[in-house]
């Protein structure tokens, strides 16, 4: 719970942080830290400096952006959650942040990080997945947009360069039905599955929590609603393609059952 | 004037709280001396290994390491101090602080690292470099009885430590002619027991005097302080163990650990202070776990459900080395697998075990939750099976109410009880018949979402003592007194000096409750001394719901001696005899003329001037007592709880539970709640969330706090209580104690309401914790029997 020795930079500017990441290919950049302490106490992670970006208050920000909603990567979930703009234009990501550990760790946590950690058991990337967001990354020579369907590659790893920061996530305005279900044991707890599930372009979109290396889609049920299966029917397609974990809270057989479970309810809730 | 309000039985608030919620509590982490030096463990990261060899070479590198030592660098006096050998011929292998030979669960000490910060240290421990030779672990209680089973202590040759039983009346007979016979089989989880403060030590040598002082996280600075004489071979008159403010225990720091030990001996070696606190996951991993047992649970009963004999045999997982009390766990229980029944025949069976893993020690409740578990899970299974009702089955079988002690077929003389009170009260607080009529409707419309509801009337033993009998008939090295002191100031405040050693509990407020009603001064007035073995020399300190127990009869009596002794004063100086004073409203008064009165701080102030002392009479007032109970007490009750579980996902919630509790006298209704309502939050978290649980190769899977599941605020549901109060007859006060009730009682009536809950479905048994899979496994399986 002590971690290896590092050393501690402060970036004053992104393009700061950018530079700094360039001097040490085994720097890492620190947000909310909620993800990347604990992994550096358990000595899991043993980065050579901290790049705190924590205080670039101008990347906290969510604010309207054509028909899109435009968050800064430093927006911590508290501000997600509570915020009124996203509440009414995009509510589930209001809603998956609120669901995301507790209190503390809402006050401390950013969206960026969250995204940029690449956890699949993570709350808000299956969020993002089935909404479709953009990811924007600013790098040595410049900003790129990239759409969730390429961000999440791997287990912790995302399409960022080595050198890029996260700077901003646009979600698009949402007008109907929309659910996220996390199920998890505990209150504090990561979710065993989550499932999200927006309709869109008349369809519905789902997207799943930690049923895979990555956030995944739910493509098979997305088809399954499209082609006029009822909610039952869909989300017995809802394990498709996706290779669950097996751990101390849940089997992978578990997991692929949740998700049926979840995402019929998921769907009864959006198309309600 | 005297204070002329009364305090026990009031809801005085937590003298110790204001300096605890506002941060000023001192814990020993928070404790530092000039020139301390940081400890590290080198610990095993497998569960069983042969150590070919320890090289420090390159931890001594390492920019502020001091010194680094593996297990064979160090000779000690004596082994780590077990304290309970349960029988005569139980094998205990000597533990010493750091392996030599053979690594034998994960997070076995193998080496030490001292460096001048904590962060130095840890990097100094990484760097040690320790040759493993990996073995076969066993972690398991039945593989570990197993033939070819992986010894843990090659030498012994087997992985029984002990086997204790206990036979009251004819159980073969009563078994092969009974109608009904039940047998039952449970698995008791293991649990890390997590207090929120983790243990913490600081020792500063003074090399002039040779004398020592160990700041200490421990719940038993007493018996720390013989069993650091026991092992280091430093005389008991040098060393001085205090217990600062500590963050709870759970029994977990009733322990003598091997860092202990370390610190004290390196503190010698090095002639520097040694300090080290616990990490989170050193705490997982190598402070003792608690439960562990796999039990088979047989009733023998008439048609109608009345129990004739009870046989119950269990294996209880020891871990890797027997702890100080660790067998006798299983045995605090070994009188209770009848609950609060009557029969004809009681036998019971205990077989310790050793594994690959942590050692099983002491975790609130000890022996008892098992019990509990064992008897309150099979009455339902035979309810069940006679076709009665759980309230009724429980009913036909109560020993009826009894106010003078009485002997149970368990082998216990019980204080006093009457268990349908409890029960009665329980259901009446629960509103049973509304919920029945939720759970109808909810099972006519098919819901997916069921409601179970479940009992568990529990009986318990504790107030460890009395020494004569812990030492001799259950064969425990220790005692079972407590003592105290009350001392009075010139001004009549006075100082109460327990040998108690409270870790959260609020007995300092409750003792000072006592000594004030007794004395006629303010609880205010009264400030309480305790956890410094130079402060408080004796006693036995806290564990085992002792505190209130044993630890207030000593107190009480102590305060009643000072105030005799003030009635000699009172009397010389009112010019009265003794016999023509009464004791009432706070103050000594001549019969007949009340208004003529001598107060205890009137009267402290004459002691401690002593210019008009009557003849004989010494100054000061000061009197202490040693109190040994004559027997345990017995706490009872019954807890119901109400659940609802998601039949399509198998998660479970508590929506309401109802606990009443039988403690004796109440000194303090608001630590009596706050003891019932943690402990029935943890019993909570027994019954469905929280698991030690190992892997094949003995890696401790569950060893952090996310993955552990200790519950949170959201977790834990309103908890009504209630209370019923039937004297203990052990003590002149009539108290029983409350410390451990609610881990005993609460984990099988939530069990019991899941198994209600899922009942029509076919659902008979579900496995602890009742994870969301676990239940949901268990639909599935009584799906596919029915099918
Ligand atoms: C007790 C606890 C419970 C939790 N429960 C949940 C939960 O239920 N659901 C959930 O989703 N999460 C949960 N979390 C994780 C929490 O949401 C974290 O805050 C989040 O995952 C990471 O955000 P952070 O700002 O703390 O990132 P950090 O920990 O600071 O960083 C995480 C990683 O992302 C990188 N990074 C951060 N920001 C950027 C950026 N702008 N550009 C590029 N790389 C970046 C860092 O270098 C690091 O590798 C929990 C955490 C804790 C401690």
């Amino acid at each position: 719970m002590i971690p290896a020795p590092f050393d501690y930079v402060r970036a004053d500017s992104v393009d700061d942080a950018i530079a700094r990441l360039r001097e040490d290919p085994e720097g890492k950049l620190l947000a909310g830290g909620h993800s990347l302490l604990p992994a550096m106490k358990l000595r899991l992670a043993r980065p050579s400096t901290l790049i705190d970006i924590g205080r670039l208050r101008d990347l906290a920000y969510i604010r309207e952006d054509g028909d899109r909603v435009a968050i800064g990567a430093l927006t911590r979930h508290h501000d997600v959650a509570t915020s009124e703009l996203l509440r009414q234009a995009c509510p589930i990501v209001a809603h998956a942040a609120s669901v995301v550990g507790d209190p503390q760790v809402r006050h401390v946590g950013t969206i960026g990080g969250s995204c940029a950690h690449g956890d699949p058991a993570g709350d808000l990337p299956s969020v993002l997945l089935a909404l479709e967001a953009e990811f924007v990354a600013r790098g040595p020579s410049g900003e790129r947009t990239i759409p969730a369907s390429g961000f999440f590659t791997s287990l912790f790893e995302t399409a960022l360069a080595p050198d890029e920061v996260l700077t901003e996530i646009r979600v698009p305005r949402t007008s109907g039905g929309w659910a996220y279900l996390k199920f998890n044991r505990r209150a504090i707890d990561w979710a065993i599955v989550g499932v999200a599930a927006v309709r869109a372009n008349g369809g519905v979109r789902v997207g799943l929590t930690n049923m895979g290396l990555t956030p995944l889609r739910a493509t098979g049920v997305e088809e399954a609603i499209a082609s006029g299966a009822d909610p039952a029917a869909a989300a017995a397609r809802a394990d498709e393609g996706t290779a669950p974990p097996a751990d101390a809270f849940a089997s992978d057989e578990y997991r692929r059952e949740l998700a049926k479970v979840l995402v019929r309810r998921a769907l009864e809730q959006v198309l309600a | 004037m005297a204070a002329t309000e009364t305090f026990v039985g009031r809801s005085v608030l937590r003298k110790e709280d204001p300096e605890l919620l506002t941060g000023r509590g001192r814990y020993t982490d928070d404790l530092s001396v000039p020139g301390m030096l940081w400890m590290a463990v080198v610990r095993s990261p497998f569960a069983h290994a042969r150590i070919r060899g320890v090289d420090v070479t390159r931890a001594l590198a390492v920019p502020g390491v001091v010194a680094a030592f593996a297990g064979s660098d160090f000779r000690w006096a004596g082994p780590l101090l077990m304290a309970w050998p349960v029988t005569e011929d139980l094998k205990n292998p000597p533990h010493y602080p750091l392996a030599t030979d053979v690594a034998r669960y994960q997070g076995d000490g193998v080496a030490v690292v001292v460096a001048e910060s904590r962060g130095a240290a840890m990097d100094g421990a990484e760097a040690v470099q320790v040759d493993y030779d990996p073995l076969p672990a066993v972690t398991d209680v039945e593989a570990a009885l197993a033939e070819g089973a992986p010894l843990v202590h090659e030498d012994l040759g087997t992985n029984e430590s002990f086997t204790w039983s206990l036979t009251n009346g004819d159980v073969d007979a009563v078994f092969a002619s009974a109608p009904i016979r039940i047998e039952e089989r449970y698995r008791i989880q293991r649990q890390v027991p997590n207090a929120i403060e983790p243990r913490a030590i600081l020792v500063e040598p003074n090399i002039a005097t040779g004398q020592f002082t160990m700041w200490d996280s421990t719940q038993v600075p007493h018996v720390v302080r013989t069993a650091m004489a026991l092992a280091t071979g430093i005389s008991e008159s040098k060393l001085r163990i205090i217990a600062p403010r500590v963050g709870g225990g759970f029994g977990s720091k009733l322990q003598v650990y091997p860092e202990e030990a370390l610190a004290l001996e390196l503190a010698r070696r090095l002639g520097r202070p040694i300090k080290w606190t616990e990490t989170r996951s050193e705490n997982f991993l190598a402070t003792h776990h608690g439960r562990d047992q796999v039990q088979r649970m047989e009733l023998a009963a008439d048609e109608r459900g009345k129990i004739v004999g009870f046989r119950a045999h269990i294996l209880a997982n020891m871990g890797a080395y027997l702890r100080i009390i660790s067998p006798g766990t299983p045995v605090l229980g070994a009188f209770l697998y009848c609950g609060a029944y009557t029969g004809e025949a009681y036998q019971v069976t205990l077989t310790g075990v050793f594994t690959n893993t942590t050692p099983v020690d002491a975790y609130r409740g000890a022996g008892r939750p098992e019990a509990t578990n064992a008897i309150e899970r099979a009455i339902d299974a035979l309810a069940r099976r006679v076709g009665k009702d759980p309230v009724e089955i429980r009913r036909i079988n109560f020993m009826p109410p009894f106010t003078e002690a009485t002997p149970s077929i368990g082998g216990l003389t019980i204080d006093s009880g009457d268990y349908h009170a409890t029960l009665d009260k329980a259901i009446e607080l629960f509103d049973l018949e509304q919920l029945r009529k939720e759970q109808r409707a909810r099972r006519e419309r098919g819901d997916v979402r069921q409601i179970g509801i479940g009992l568990s009337t529990y009986l318990e033993n504790c107030g460890w003592g009395p020494s004569r009998v812990i030492g001799n008939v259950l064969r425990y090295a220790g005692g079972g007194w407590e003592a105290a002191t009350v001392r009075c100031h010139p001004t009549g405040k006075v100082v109460l000096v327990v040998g108690t050693t409270p870790h959260g509990q609020g007995s300092e407020t409750a003792y000072a409750q006592v000594v004030a009603d007794e004395l006629g001064i303010a609880v205010d007035d009264v400030d309480v001394l305790f956890g410094d073995t130079d402060v408080a020399p004796s006693g036995w300190d806290t564990y085992g719901s002792r505190g209130a127990a044993v630890g207030t009869p000593a107190v009480h009596r102590a305060a009643r001696r000072v105030r005799e002794k003030a009635r000699a004063i009172a009397a010389h100086e009112l010019e009265v005899a003794e016999d023509d004073l009464e004791w009432s409203d706070g103050a000594f008064r001549v019969r007949g003329a009340p208004d003529q009165a001598r107060t205890i701080p009137q009267i402290a102030f004459s002691a401690w001037t002593g210019h008009n002392l009557p003849d004989g009479v010494e100054p000061g007032l000061e009197a202490s007592s040693f109190f040994d109970p004559e027997n345990l007490v017995f706490p009872y009750g019954a807890h119901i709880c109400a659940v609802e579980v998601d039949t399509e996902t198998g998660a479970t919630r508590v929506l309401r539970y109802v606990a009443v509790d039988d403690v004796g006298t109440v000194i303090n209704p608001m630590l009596v709640e706050g003891q019932v309502i943690g402990g029935v939050v943890q019993g909570i978290a027994e019954a469905l969330y929280e698991e030690a649980l190992y892997d094949e190769s003995g890696n401790l899977v569950t060893s952090s706090m996310q993955a552990y599941g200790l519950p949170g605020p959201p977790e834990a549901p309103t908890i009504i209580t209630g209370s019923h109060v039937t004297p203990s007859t052990t003590n002149e006060l009539g108290i029983k104690g409350v410390g451990e009730t609610g881990t005993i009682a609460s984990p099988p009536a939530v069990l019991n309401a899941i198994v209600d809950a899922l009942s029509p479905l076919g659902v008979t048994e579900i496995e602890r914790p009742a994870t969301p899979e676990k239940v949901w496994r268990a639909i599935q399986r009584a799906k596919g029997e029915r099918a």
